[in-house]
C-alpha cells in the first residue's frame, strides 16, 4: 500500500496531510524569526553574548543533538515499517523515538536546573531571554511530539505515521538549527 | 429564500444598520470635535461620544454576525432554525441592552453603582446588568444555532462559524474579571478585545467569506473548505500568542516583547490568505452571479482587511516601533481601516447578498449599493492616510522631540480637517448604502454587448 499518489501535482503531491505542512511551515517561520531576532540583537552586544554563552553546557547540548537525530532515524524506520504493514514493528520504533524524546527532555531539564542554580533567569541578559524562549518553546514542541507519536501508535496506519513523524522531524530540524546558533556561534 | 426562518436575519440586519447609522453619525461629531475642541463639550463630552462610537460599532457588528448566522446556517445545515421565538427574544435583549447603554452613558446614570453604573474599561464600559444580558443573549444564540447544526448537515463553514461564535461568547466572560491591579486588569481585558478581533472574529469572517464565495462564484465546496481550514489554522496559530503585542509595557515580563512581535507579525498571513482566497475563487469561478454589489463588498472586505488589519497592524506591532507609536494617531489609522475592512465590509457584504433574497427582489445587482462601496471605501482609505501622516508627525514631535501633547495636537489640525472631510464621505456612503438595500424595488443593469460575448 502506498501512501502517496505519484501522479499528484502541487499541494496534493505533499506526503501526509496539508494541515501538518501548514503547521510545520508556520513553526519554521516562528523559530526562524526568533533566531533572526537573536542574531540581530547579538550584533548590538557581541562580547556580552559571548560571555553569556560561556555559561551554557555545550557537551550536554551536543549529546542531546545525537539523541534527537537518532530519535528522528527511529521515526523514519517507523514510517518504513508502517508502509510494510507491520503494525507491531511500527509501534516499537515509535516508542523508541518517543523514549529518546524523553531522554532529550531529561538532559534539557538538567541544563535548566544548572542555570537556575547559577541564578540565571530570563532577565539576566538578553542572550538568556532568547535562550529560554527558543529552547523552552522547542522543549514544549518535544512534549507535543511525544504525545503525537503516542497517538500515532494507537492507530499506526501509513498515513498517520507519516503525518506524526513529519512533526517529529520538524522538532528535530529546529534543534539542529538552534544548537549551533545558540551554543556554538562564537 | 429556501427556508422560512432565514427571515430572522432581516430583523437583525435592520437593527444592525440602524446602529451603523448611529455609529458613523457619532464618528462625524467626534471628527468635528478634533477640529473644534469645544464643540458640544457641555452636552456630549468627547469620552462619552467615543464610547457610543465604539460600543455601537461592536454591537452592530455582532448583530450582523448573528444575522449572518441565522441566514446561512439554515442553508448550510439544510433545515429551519431550531427556534425563531428564541432568536427574536435574543434580538430584543440586545435592543434593550443597547438602549440601556446609550441612556446610561449619555446621562451618566447610576454613577458608581455596582450593577447599574457604567464600568470604566475601554470598550467594556457596559453596566454589569447589560453584560449579563449579553451573556444570556449569547447563550440563547449558541443554543439555537448549535441545535440547528447538530440536527442538520455539518459543513466546514458551519463548523468554523460555530467555533468562532462559541469562542467569542466564552471569551466575553473575561469581561467580568476585573482585578484591582491595573496590569492584570489589562491582561484580562485583552482576552476579550484582542482574542475577539484577532482570533474568534477572524474565524467568523473566514466562514462568512467562504459562504459568500461558494454562492457567488460557484467554486466547488471542496476547494472552498480546504482554504477555510487553512485560514482558520493560520488565524489561530498567529492570533492567540499574538496577544503578546499588547503586553509590551503593562507590567508583564520582557519576553512578551519577542513573543508578541514574532507571532503578531505572522498575523498578516491569514489576512493575506483571505485576500488570496477571495480573488482566486473569483478567477476560478464559472458562475456569473447577478449580485455584483455583494461580490464587490466581499472582495473589498478581503483587500481592505489585508491592508487595514494586516499591513497597518504590522506597521506598529514590533515592540521597537510600538515603543514610540503607542496610542498615537497611527493606532487610530489602523483601528479605522482594520474594523472597516475586516468587519464592517464583511457585514455589508453579507447584507448586500442576503437582503435582495430576503425581500424577494432577485435578480438584483444594486448599482447604488456599489456607489456606496466606493464612497465609503474611498473615504475610509483617505482617512487612514491622513491619520497615518498625522500619527507619523505626532510620533516625531511628541515622542522623539518631547513636545507637549496639546502643542502637538495644534500642529495636527490640518490633518483633522482632512479627516473630517473623509468622514463626511463615509457617512454619506453609509446613508446611501442603507437607502440602497432598503428602498429601491428593482434595479438591474443589463449587461453590455462586450459582456455578452464569450471571452474564449
Amino acid at each position: 500500500m502506498t501512501v502517496q499518489d505519484d501522479t499528484a501535482t502541487g499541494l496534493d503531491a505533499l506526503p501526509g496531510d496539508l494541515m501538518m505542512w501548514l503547521l510545520i511551515v508556520s513553526e519554521l517561520l516562528v523559530f526562524g524569526a526568533g533566531l533572526a531576532a537573536f542574531m540581530g540583537v547579538r550584533l548590538t552586544d557581541v562580547a556580552g553574548f559571548a560571555e553569556a554563552q560561556s555559561h551554557l553546557h555545550r557537551a550536554a547540548a551536543g549529546i542531546n543533538t545525537v539523541v534527537l537525530v537518532t530519535s528522528g532515524w527511529l521515526a523514519a524506520l517507523a514510517v518504513q515499517a508502517a508502509e510494510a504493514g507491520r503494525a507491531a514493528r511500527t509501534r516499537l520504533f515509535l516508542a523508541g523515538a518517543a523514549l529518546l524524546g524523553v531522554v532529550f527532555l531529561w538532559i534539557k531539564a538538567i541544563e535548566y536546573a544548572d542555570k537556575a542554580a547559577q541564578g540565571i533567569s530570563f532577565e539576566t541578559h538578553s542572550f538568556f531571554t532568547f535562550y529560554y524562549l527558543l529552547t523552552g518553546f522547542h522543549a514544549v514542541h518535544v512534549v507535543a511530539g511525544i504525545v503525537i507519536l503516542g497517538l500515532v501508535a494507537l492507530a499506526p496506519t501509513p498515513r498517520n505515521t507519516e503525518v506524526g513523524t513529519a512533526f517529529w522531524h520538524m522538532v528535530d530540524l529546529v534543534w539542529v538549527i538552534l544548537f549551533p546558533i545558540l551554543y556554538l556561534l562564537g | 429564500m429556501k427556508y422560512q426562518t432565514q427571515k430572522i436575519a432581516y430583523a437583525y440586519f435592520v437593527v444592525a444598520m440602524a446602529l451603523f447609522a448611529v455609529q458613523v453619525t457619532m464618528g462625524l461629531i467626534l471628527g468635528w470635535i478634533y477640529v473644534d475642541g469645544n464643540f458640544l463639550s457641555e452636552i456630549l463630552p468627547f469620552n462619552i461620544g467615543r464610547m457610543l462610537h465604539t460600543n455601537s460599532l461592536i454591537v452592530w457588528l455582532l448583530l450582523g454576525f448573528f444575522g449572518a448566522a441565522y441566514y446561512l446556517v439554515p442553508e448550510e445545515s439544510e433545515r429551519e432554525i431550531h427556534s425563531p421565538t428564541l432568536a427574536y427574544l435574543q434580538l430584543a435583549i440586545f435592543v434593550l441592552g443597547t438602549a440601556g447603554v446609550v441612556l446610561t452613558y449619555f446621562f451618566n446614570l447610576f454613577e458608581g453603582n455596582f450593577l447599574l453604573g457604567k464600568e470604566g474599561r475601554e470598550f467594556l464600559e457596559q453596566p454589569k446588568w447589560v453584560k449579563a444580558g449579553i451573556v444570556v443573549a449569547a447563550l440563547i444564540f449558541l443554543f439555537n444555532i448549535s441545535m440547528t447544526v447538530l440536527k442538520g448537515k455539518k459543513t466546514a463553514i458551519t463548523n468554523i462559524l460555530l467555533l468562532g461564535l462559541w469562542g467569542l461568547a466564552l471569551l466575553f466572560l473575561f469581561a467580568f474579571v476585573n482585578p484591582d491591579n491595573l496590569g492584570l486588569d489589562k491582561m484580562y481585558w485583552w482576552y476579550v478585545v484582542h482574542l475577539w478581533v484577532e482570533g474568534t472574529w477572524e474565524l467568523v469572517m473566514a466562514s462568512i467569506l467562504a459562504f459568500l464565495m461558494l454562492k457567488l462564484t460557484g467554486v466547488d465546496r471542496e476547494v472552498v473548505e480546504k482554504w477555510l481550514y487553512v485560514i482558520a489554522a493560520l488565524a489561530l496559530f498567529s492570533g492567540i500568542l499574538g496577544t503578546g503585542h499588547h503586553y509590551y509595557w503593562i507590567g508583564t515580563p520582557g519576553y512578551w516583547q519577542w513573543i508578541g512581535s514574532i507571532f503578531s507579525s505572522l498575523e498578516v498571513i491569514p489576512f493575506f490568505a483571505m485576500m488570496a482566497f477571495a480573488f482566486v475563487m473569483v478567477w476560478k469561478g464559472r458562475r456569473d452571479h447577478p449580485n455584483k454589489a455583494a461580490l464587490l463588498w466581499a472582495l473589498g472586505c478581503a483587500t481592505l482587511a489585508f491592508f487595514g488589519a494586516g499591513v497597518w497592524g504590522f506597521l506598529h506591532t514590533l515592540h521597537g516601533v510600538n515603543y514610540y507609536t503607542h496610542g498615537t494617531q497611527i493606532t487610530a489609522a489602523h483601528g479605522h481601516l482594520a474594523f472597516f475592512g475586516a468587519y464592517v465590509s464583511l457585514n455589508l457584504a453579507i447584507i448586500s447578498y442576503a437582503m435582495p433574497v430576503l425581500k424577494g427582489r432577485d435578480p438584483y445587482n444594486q448599482v447604488l449599493n456599489m456607489a456606496s462601496f466606493w464612497l465609503m471605501s474611498g473615504g475610509m482609505t483617505f482617512m487612514t492616510f491622513t491619520l497615518t501622516f498625522a500619527g507619523t508627525v505626532q510620533t516625531h514631535l511628541q515622542r522623539v522631540n518631547g513636545e507637549m501633547y496639546m502643542d502637538v495636537q495644534d500642529q495636527l489640525w490640518i490633518f483633522y480637517v482632512m479627516r473630517f472631510g473623509s468622514g463626511l464621505a463615509v457617512v454619506l456612503g453609509a446613508v446611501l448604502f442603507i437607502y440602497a438595500v432598503l428602498a429601491p424595488r428593482r434595479e438591474v443593469i443589463e449587461p453590455g454587448a462586450a459582456a455578452r460575448t464569450p471571452a474564449e
